[in-house]
């Protein structure tokens, strides 16, 4: 496979939650343009990396970090790191699709909106644009002034996409997307990450190991806190190296 | 049969013993009486404050100012007063209430001047409403030399509301999901944002509630008043600030006790308690039809 750029380099980067270690002296690359998964049982720290790169763990009080994390070679936990442009430029999308209360348009010009854009033209078509790139603008070009709640699922966390699409991220973090949707929900969703994908850079931690398999170019199994493997999603399902990996893709354990 | 010679249940003894039958019974219709008696206390307060005062009740009765040393005439000064002692009430506490609330449900952390701030406003909802008005006497009618003034008297009633304005709001603002906070943060809103555009806006309809139920609150008070702002009469809605207000729960109170023609006032005693509890009660009612409201709005 093409190298691709490192958008993320992890570097011995471990996260304590006040006396617990979630994440043990982690090492892993985030290449640009591809999508990388990251699987592993429940309180494994899937999800405390992934909230990590924009530093979204920042919300919780009692958590500290050691080591680095580099963002385009740039340490995004110095002191003089603007966290605002970070999560501008790393945007992020939840388990459970949570669109403002406000209506579809608010929710995709939220962003735009805060980066001081006020020009009406502008923002149409700022919203238009990611509403079409999360492949939701055909359902909802109707009904821009509905409620963001008024959706289905699977509309709503599209429309979480599309928020934050509206912000032209580089990258988009996905925190188990599909954990609260149907299948059919699902597969649009993961044809969509697909798509995304040519633009936009995506990290996505899921419990679901065959979408892994489905979409992922790189594959991150985490155990304990622990990366315990990582590599190309072929050869990590298909061939691990580690017999944990084996274990818990097969089945026998998680 | 339901127990063997041994008293031991058999798998389908499931008729209910006779003395648990009487206890349960007895025990509930105890809280079903006990349940009913607010209801009760309420219904007859009101037939009795309807009853009397109703033949006082007419248009002239709420747009004219009182006349024959009280005895004859409306209430019009005395309804205008209330009204403008709780919208000032209002103009103060809500501002201050609410940032106080932000204050405590977004930013603080725990530790000593958190534990502080929250003690201080519990005991300050504990406080007896006399001892509000005399501190008011003390401060805002005395030391801030306002006399006995509309200004002193809204200014004292924000005081006694804050508490209860400070606890709704801040019920609100934590009733907002994290979920919210969270997606706004991802955007790259920085925290003030985030609590400008999405979690006050969210939490208004709760807060605008606390205000009504507090606007009910001040109306009807008469202590914190007394001697900050409430006057035995004017002839008319006061010109400004620093004028004393007539008030409808200090006129009842005058006209029942002090004068010479008690009796011969008895309806428009009533007939002005029968206008405050018509105002606080609507108040109420919008409050408890506003709630209700965004409860069913409420997806999240």
């Amino acid at each position: 496979m093409v190298k691709h750029k490192n958008v993320f380099e992890i570097n011995d980067f471990s996260i304590w939650y006040g006396d617990f270690m979630a994440v043990k002296n982690m090492k892993m690359n985030i290449e640009a343009n591809r999508i990388t998964a990251i699987i592993g049982p429940s309180g494994c720290g899937k999800s405390t990396i992934l909230r990590a790169l924009n530093r979204m763990n920042d919300l919780i009080t009692t958590s500290r970090i050691e080591g680095a994390m580099l963002f385009h070679s740039i340490d995004i936990y110095d002191k003089n790191t603007d966290v605002i442009e970070l999560r501008r430029r790393v945007g992020m999308v939840f388990q459970k699709p949570n669109p403002f209360p406000s209506s579809v348009y608010e929710n995709v010009a939220y962003g735009p909106k805060l980066r001081g854009i006020r020009k009406k033209e502008q923002l149409d078509e700022i919203v238009e644009q990611a509403l079409v790139k999360a492949d939701l603008w055909k359902e909802v070009k109707e009904k821009l002034n509905d409620s963001g709640l008024s959706l289905s699922g699977g509309q709503m966390q599209r429309l979480c996409i599309a928020r934050s699409l509206a912000q032209q991220p580089e990258v988009i973090l996905f925190d188990e997307p599909t954990s609260a949707l149907d299948p059919i929900s699902t597969a649009h969703i993961e044809n969509l990450l697909q798509e995304l994908q040519k633009t936009v850079t995506i990290v996505i931690v899921t419990h679901n190991m065959q979408q892994a398999a489905r979409i992922s170019h790189y594959t991150a199994f985490m155990y304990l806190g622990e990366l315990i493997e990582f590599g190309d999603t072929d050869t990590v399902f298909v061939n691990p190296y580690n017999k944990l990996t084996e274990e818990y893709i097969t089945g026998r354990f998680g | 049969m339901i127990k063997d010679s041994e008293g031991i249940n058999k798998p389908f003894a499931l008729v209910r013993k006779k003395k648990i039958n009487f206890k349960q019974g007895f025990f509930l219709s105890l809280m079903r009486i006990f349940g009913f008696t607010g209801a009760i206390s309420l219904f007859v307060i009101l037939v009795f404050i309807a009853y009397n005062g109703l033949e006082a009740l007419s248009l002239d009765f709420i747009t004219q100012p009182p006349a024959e040393a009280m005895t004859q005439g409306g209430i019009f000064p005395v309804i205008m007063g209330t009204v403008l002692l709780t919208i000032i009430c209002m103009i103060f506490v809500i501002p201050i209430g609410v940032t106080t609330a932000i204050f405590l449900a977004e930013y603080s952390k725990p530790g000593t001047l958190l534990t502080m701030v929250m003690m201080s406003i519990y005991t300050l909802a504990g406080v007896p409403s006399v001892v509000f008005g005399l501190f008011g006497l003390g401060v805002f009618v005395v030391v801030f030399n306002f006399g006995m003034s509309l200004l002193a008297g809204s200014l004292t009633l924000a005081i006694m509301v804050l508490p209860y304005i400070i606890s709704t709001s801040e019920e609100a603002l934590k009733a907002v999901p994290f979920s919210f906070r969270e997606a706004s943060l991802a955007c790259g809103a920085t925290k003030w944002q985030t609590i400008r555009k999405v979690v006050l806006p969210t939490a208004m309809p709760g807060i605008l509630t606390g205000a009504i139920l507090g606007t009910a609150k001040v109306s009807g008070e008469t202590a914190p008043i007394m001697f900050t702002a409430a006057a035995f009469f004017s002839p008319g809605i006061p010109r400004s600030l620093f004028e004393p207000v007539m008030a409808l729960p200090y006129h009842i109170y005058v006209l029942a006790t002090a004068g010479t023609h008690i009796e011969e006032t008895r309806p428009i005693q009533y007939g002005t308690a029968l206008i405050l509890i018509i105002l606080v009660l609507g108040m109420n009612l919008l409050g408890i039809i506003l709630r209700s409201r965004q409860r069913k709005k409420r997806s999240w």
